[in-house]
């Protein structure tokens, strides 16, 4: 079920929450909700829930809701056929893991409810598919994080709902048990291929998970795009800022070469005061300066941990030290330890004025 | 290693401190109450209890609490679930208001109550016209019970549903479930214990209230007489061992009632053992 949002905006009394927004979710599209905590992301995904309502009055255009041909805009949440995971999954703790499932089905309404034996054959073979089967009895206090979210989970896929909403499904998860109900939760979006919007901080998590991002943040939509194109092209300084560690290179440009300090980068651009942005990956490290860059830096933290080495350089001429990721070959070559002095040399940099966006790749090196 | 305070001269000075207390302020005062009453004979007792005006007492008291309590239980739960699940203004006002009653002096109360619904006060008067009579009949007795009880499910129910929040009932009706349901299989089960505690105390609170009922009672002996009026009035009529049946009846419901209270605590800490 497609999901299609016309000028949804919301206040909580004179504080705005939510600035008119538009966004279309397709049919079977796992849709990611991003940003900062106040951005208006949970507001959006209670707006569609039908948990919030937005504003009527002020706007010229009203507010619309639409799930595939259906007008949703007026109707109540318990008649929108809406699953809902929250964020510290609001399980019924005097409820038995069976009784929790089980519950959508057993407040159907008699004509359309299913028969006991029904419900239960269908309460296990949703907890098979969380592979849960064996907790049935057990409740909620007696269950780890992970097992509570596989539950509530499976309690709003019971009522087989046109659309699956989730509020920070991780958040309160350690990395490892993350890590495993992402991939767990992708695949069971694959198999059954329901709609789906979830809201989450962590921009990795939206990255790895989604079909399409939406970035927001204070109230309003930065991008919509893929994960993928996202990361590549971002529209603007705030969504390449979140989406990913910032290196910044603020200095005076004069005649093509822009200095700061004891630091020189040859560039390609007008003089005057510039802001040159890198990601950690975009940096690599040599022992020597070339004619065009003499960027030199210190070693000041090593972490080896992962497929690639994390280090901190920090320099006089650096507001704020700078992080390069090395591959593992390159650290053993250059031998980085700390206190190791180096030269930073930019394989490319962003730059954003205030409206356009702008990927500028340096001389060849 | 040693806690600070916690030295052996400071235990002993302390614990036997708390058991002379409660030696002299609550056990010897209990165990009175009963010498006194059975003082002539568990036969004299008797006969002071089954006196036609006390029966009605005790009948009339029952009655008052036994009506009570419903009507604290739909006001106690509707105003919870008023301040705990709507935002609106004047809430923080109407959750100071509910302490008046705890903070109005009953016999005030009372007297408030008189002045309104007596026959010259200022809805008195249209009542008197229309041939209602609420003062010095069990309808005021009702009133002000009420009046003086209604904070304390309130009381109990507030801070526990505002810890609980909302997310459950949310999570309820997303699943398709109506407003009823929801109060029924969800609302009513988390709050079941917190609501029968506060159905206790008001119990126990009804039966004793002595200072409104006084007031708006007239005391009609086996009419408008509850217990603890009676327990004063056959003091004052020099029949001491008569006063203190009645007052051991009243104990005896209150005995009844804190045995009733640490059950549910005994089981509520069961359950958090469990859980």
């Amino acid at each position: 079920m497609s999901i299609r949002l016309e000028n949804i905006g919301k206040h909580f009394g004179a504080t705005r929450a939510l600035e008119p927004v538009n966004l279309d979710i397709h049919e079977g599209e796992l849709v990611g909700l991003l940003g900062p905590s106040g951005s208006g992301k949970t507001t959006l995904l209670r707006i569609i829930a039908g948990l919030e309502t937005p504003d009527r009055a002020g706007t010229r255009t009203p507010a619309r809701i639409l799930f595939g041909q259906r007008d949703v805009t007026h109707v109540h949440v318990r008649d929108r056929r809406i699953g809902f995971v929250f964020q510290h999954y609001a399980l019924f703790r005097h409820m038995s893991v069976f009784d929790n499932v089980a519950f959508g089905l057993t407040v159907m309404p008699r004509r359309s409810r299913p028969s006991r034996g029904e419900i239960r054959a269908r309460v296990f073979r949703l907890l098979e598919m969380v592979k849960l089967e064996h907790l049935a009895n057990r409740y909620p206090a007696q269950l780890s994080g992970g097992q509570q979210q596989r539950v509530s989970l499976a309690r709003a896929l019971a009522v087989e709902p046109d659309v699956l909403l989730l509020d920070e499904p991780f958040g309160a998860l350690d990395a490892k048990v993350r890590q495993d109900l992402r991939r767990w939760l992708r695949h069971l979006h694959e198999e059954l291929n329901f709609t789906s919007v979830f809201v989450t901080h962590d921009q990795e998590e939206a990255l790895e998970l989604s079909d399409r991002v939406v970035v927001m943040s204070d109230g309003r939509i930065e991008q919509i795009d893929t994960p993928e194109t996202l990361y590549r092209a971002p529209q603007n300084r705030f969504v390449f800022e979140f989406l990913g560690d910032v290196n910044h290179l603020e200095g005076q440009v004069h005649n093509g070469v822009l200095t700061c300090g004891d630091a020189r980068l040859a560039v390609d651009l007008a003089d005057g005061a510039q802001e040159l942005l890198l990601r950690p990956h975009e940096v690599r490290l040599a022992e020597q300066p070339t004619s065009d860059c003499h960027l030199p830096v210190t070693v000041t933290a090593v972490s080896p941990i992962g497929a690639e080495v994390r280090v901190e350089l920090a320099a006089d001429w650096l507001a704020k030290p700078w992080l390069a990721t090395v591959r593992h070959a390159d650290f053993e070559r250059l031998s980085l330890q700390r206190g190791k002095r180096l030269f930073a040399h930019p394989r490319q940099w962003h730059r954003f004025t205030d409206e356009a966006a702008g990927l500028l790749k340096p001389h060849a090196a | 290693m040693q806690r600070i305070g916690d030295s052996p001269g400071t235990r002993r000075l302390l614990v036997s401190a708390a058991l002379v207390l409660t030696a002299v302020f609550l056990l010897l005062p209990l165990v009175a109450i009963f010498a006194q009453a059975l003082a002539k004979g568990v036969g004299v007792f008797w006969t002071n209890i089954s006196d036609g005006y006390t029966l009605h007492a005790i009948f009339l008291t029952l009655a008052v609490a036994l009506l009570t309590i419903p009507i604290c239980l739909v006001f106690g739960v509707a105003l919870a679930w008023l301040i705990t699940r709507f935002a609106f203004p004047g809430r923080r006002l109407l959750q100071t208001m509910i302490d008046i009653p705890f903070a109005v002096s009953p016999v005030v109360a009372g007297l408030i109550y008189l002045l309104l619904y007596g026959r010259n006060g200022w809805v008195g008067t249209w009542l008197d016209a229309h041939d209602i009579q609420l003062m010095f009949a069990w309808p005021g007795i009702l009133m002000v019970t009420v009046f003086v009880t209604c904070p304390f499910i309130a009381r109990e129910l507030i801070p526990l549903m505002q810890a609980q929040g909302s997310r459950e009932e949310e999570a309820a009706i997303t699943l398709g479930a109506g407003g009823f349901t929801t109060f029924r299989r969800i609302t009513l089960p988390n709050i079941r214990w917190a609501l029968l505690y506060g159905v206790i105390l008001t119990n126990a609170r009804a039966v004793g209230e002595f200072g409104a009922v006084s007031v708006v009672s007239g005391a009609i002996r086996g009419q408008t007489n509850t217990l603890p009026l009676n327990v004063q009035q056959l003091y004052q009529d020099y029949n001491t061992v008569g006063a203190f049946s009645s007052a051991a009846l009243l104990a005896l419901i209150a005995l009844l009632t804190l045995a009733a209270k640490a059950g549910l605590e005994w089981h509520a800490a069961r359950r958090e053992a469990i859980a």
